[in-house]
């Protein structure tokens, strides 16, 4: 993975400083809170219902064990024992003191990490494919682009106020798990037809109030070319994205209101202009950017086959794991391990210290000593021999995080909610809680195989309830929790946005409705190789909307 | 009118508090004072627009309650989760959940 540079240390280490000294004036009374307020977002530190919360990015999502032992230590010193992953493949902590912050951020800079950028109308981290680098359908890693991409951002002058926040993902296989499609701009890293590596660019992708899914602008835009073509759609929207309404003043509403094509016609122009400038990528930079990134030597160990049948033979949980949470590495004898943060009935995306710790144990021991945050809040060991999926399920076991349920009804994303988030209109955490309860049963749940519930809590989206197979976005009405259901979304390579299904749902009535969706679905598919998405997409929303609404509504 | 107390965070460390009889920014709701006429409200407001002018806290604002049976309960869902902490259980050892339920239910 990258390694900070000179450069790199003293910068983090003058941004601590600095913060150390804003935080003071602020306690001290010498900044007043408009002056402040600004100045601690710009370091990831929002003030929610309760508490502050300290956002810390996770450059595409990528962690060593030494990272995340200090990520344990945060929770444990300065919050209450727990951080929250995202679903931008960052850490949230809860609880932290205003007053410990710079403390907690000098530890984070002790291990080349910072909250820089989790906020404002910057350049937020830049995302990826979190199997990157090691899985089997990949064209080529997409994190060495997105390190490129993120020292290009990083207090970049010119994009430090946007008309609003840009959020960039890449991902490097025709599978798109990163969900590009709706970010402000995604690329697809892959090879035209001479070999060359280059990107697809897709632009104007978003959720929030108004969900868009991004226009692809250009088919191939070689990769020597990434700084200055993104150089270029930034100076568009920078230039003549909307700061008069911020709820109009993402780059979709741009794209949308604009066109497409205008809108590829004026970043080709200042692409011109840039093009043979500094931002050029030199071959050299790339590869020196790329030797980060180089796979871990993997030795052959094929006795993991064996090892595995056997394995499997006499531990039918095990087997389960293995089926769901272990993915087809790009060696034979390896594999790509979920650890679910999902557990049943837990919070999604929580871990506590001790479970960091254990993690980046296992990591260490038996992982090359990396680790990945994905999107849909749960840990990844890229790679792992088969050879030693069991003892990394045992020790998984003993620390609570050995869930078989990657992909299915009970991997559900949710954003924090009104448990938590001042934005909130309702919860999120304890809808998600009951529906895992509810689905608990292994084998219903294998029974309704590959289905993704995502939850928000406000129409900010964050729990990507748009793009959910089935989506719950919680709104506030007549002072009550209100859960509006979404049907049919996808965030992968035929993105789709879910569509309201119809009037929504009291929370003691919602996990109810998710129920009867589900029967629906395993009543009308084909067979159980055709999934919920799948299915939905051949039959459309009436026999959902007849399930839960009665004729009347199926016939409206 | 609706009775109303005076809400806020502190902002040492954030934690919501709200301004009790004493004038001190306690961590318990359930020790508000409560404004139950015009004046008091501007009383409550006077005090925490110079409470948050002296930087002891932020994000102040006036909330309407009800006291029923003794206890007082925050119209609006949001004021009763933040007056009872997250209705979810967290870590081991974490003790907010008990409280809010109630509070919540």
């Amino acid at each position: 993975m990258y390694r900070y540079d000179e450069f790199d240390h003293a910068f983090v280490n003058d941004r601590v400083a600095q913060f150390r000294d804003q935080v003071a004036r602020r306690l001290s009374g010498e900044l007043a809170e408009d002056a402040f307020k600004p100045l601690r977002l710009m370091n990831g530190v929002y003030l929610q219902l309760h508490a502050y919360m300290l956002r810390v990015a996770i450059p595409y999502g990528t962690l060593n064990s030494r990272q995340l032992r200090m990520l344990a230590h945060i929770a444990r010193k300065y919050d209450r024992g727990y951080g929250h992953f995202t679903t931008r493949q960052n850490i949230q902590f809860n609880w932290p003191a205003l007053s410990e912050i710079p403390d907690a951020l000098a530890d984070l800079a002790s291990v080349e990490m910072h909250a820089i950028q989790t906020s404002g109308n910057c350049i937020r981290n830049v995302t990826a494919d979190h199997f990157a680098g090691a899985a089997a359908d990949e064209v080529a890693d997409p994190r060495p682009y997105a390190e490129i991409l993120r020292q290009w951002s990083s207090v970049h002058p010119e994009f430090s106020y946007l008309p609003r926040k840009f959020k960039i993902a890449v991902t490097g296989a025709e599978r798109d798990r990163a969900a590009i499609q709706v970010h402000d701009i995604g690329l697809h890293l892959k090879k035209n037809d001479k070999g060359e590596t280059g990107f697809a660019v897709y632009v104007g992708g978003g959720q929030g109030r108004t969900p868009m899914i991004a226009k692809k602008i250009r088919d191939f835009l070689p990769e020597e070319d990434l700084l200055s073509y993104t150089t270029a759609i930034v100076r568009v929207y920078n230039l003549h994205g909307r700061r008069d309404n911020k709820y109009k003043a993402r780059i979709k509403i741009l794209v949308h209101e604009t066109g497409a094509e205008e809108l590829a016609r004026q970043v080709e122009v200042e692409f011109a202009e840039l093009k043979n400038t500094e931002l050029k990528l030199p071959d050299a930079d790339i590869q020196a950017i790329t030797s980060y990134f180089a796979p871990p030597a993997l030795e052959p160990r094929a006795e993991g086959w064996a090892n595995l049948a056997q394995w499997k033979k006499a531990d039918s949980d095990f087997a389960r794991w293995v089926h769901q949470n272990v993915q087809p590495h790009k060696h034979p004898d390896y594999g790509m391990v979920t650890i679910s943060l999902k557990p049943i009935g837990g919070i999604p995306g929580d871990a506590t210290d001790e479970q960091m710790e254990a993690v980046a144990d296992i990591a260490e021991e038996y992982a090359f000593d990396e680790i990945r945050v994905s999107h849909e809040q749960n840990l990844i060991l890229p790679h792992v021999a088969l050879a030693d999926l069991e003892p990394i399920y045992r020790a998984l076991v003993a620390t609570g995080l050995a869930t078989a349920n990657a992909g299915l009804i009970t991997d559900i994303i949710a954003c924090p909610g009104l448990d938590y988030c001042a934005l909130a209109n309702a919860r999120s955490i304890p809808v998600a809680q009951e529906i895992s309860n509810r689905f608990a049963s292994a084998d219903r749940q294998a029974e309704i195989g590959e289905l993704k519930i995502k939850i928000s809590g406000c129409i900010n989206a964050c729990g990507h309830h748009h793009v959910g197979h089935i989506g719950l976005l919680g709104v506030e009405k007549k002072g009550e929790e209100l859960y509006q259901i979404t049907l049919g979304g996808s965030g992968d390579e035929n993105t789709s946005i879910g569509e309201i299904i119809g009037r929504g749902f009291e929370p003691e009535k919602v996990t109810d409705a998710i129920e009867v969706i589900v029967d629906t679905y395993l009543g009308l598919r084909l067979d159980q190789s055709e999934n919920f998405l799948a299915a939905y997409r051949r039959v459309g929303p009436q026999p959902f909307k007849h399930a839960l609404y009665g004729n009347a509504a199926a016939a409206a | 009118m609706t009775d109303k107390v005076l809400t806020a965070n502190r902002l040492s460390d954030g934690i919501s508090v709200w301004l009790d009889a004493a004038g001190t920014w306690n961590t318990s709701l359930q020790e508000a004072f409560v404004a139950r006429h015009k004046e008091a409200v501007e009383a409550l407001e006077a005090t925490g627009k110079q409470a948050f002018a002296d930087n002891k806290v932020v994000d102040v604002n006036v909330v309407d309650v009800e006291e029923v049976d003794g206890v007082l309960r925050p119209l609006r869902m949001r004021e009763r989760i933040r007056a009872g902490g997250p209705t979810i259980p967290y870590a081991a050892g974490y003790a907010g959940l008990n409280a809010t339920r109630s509070v919540v239910a």
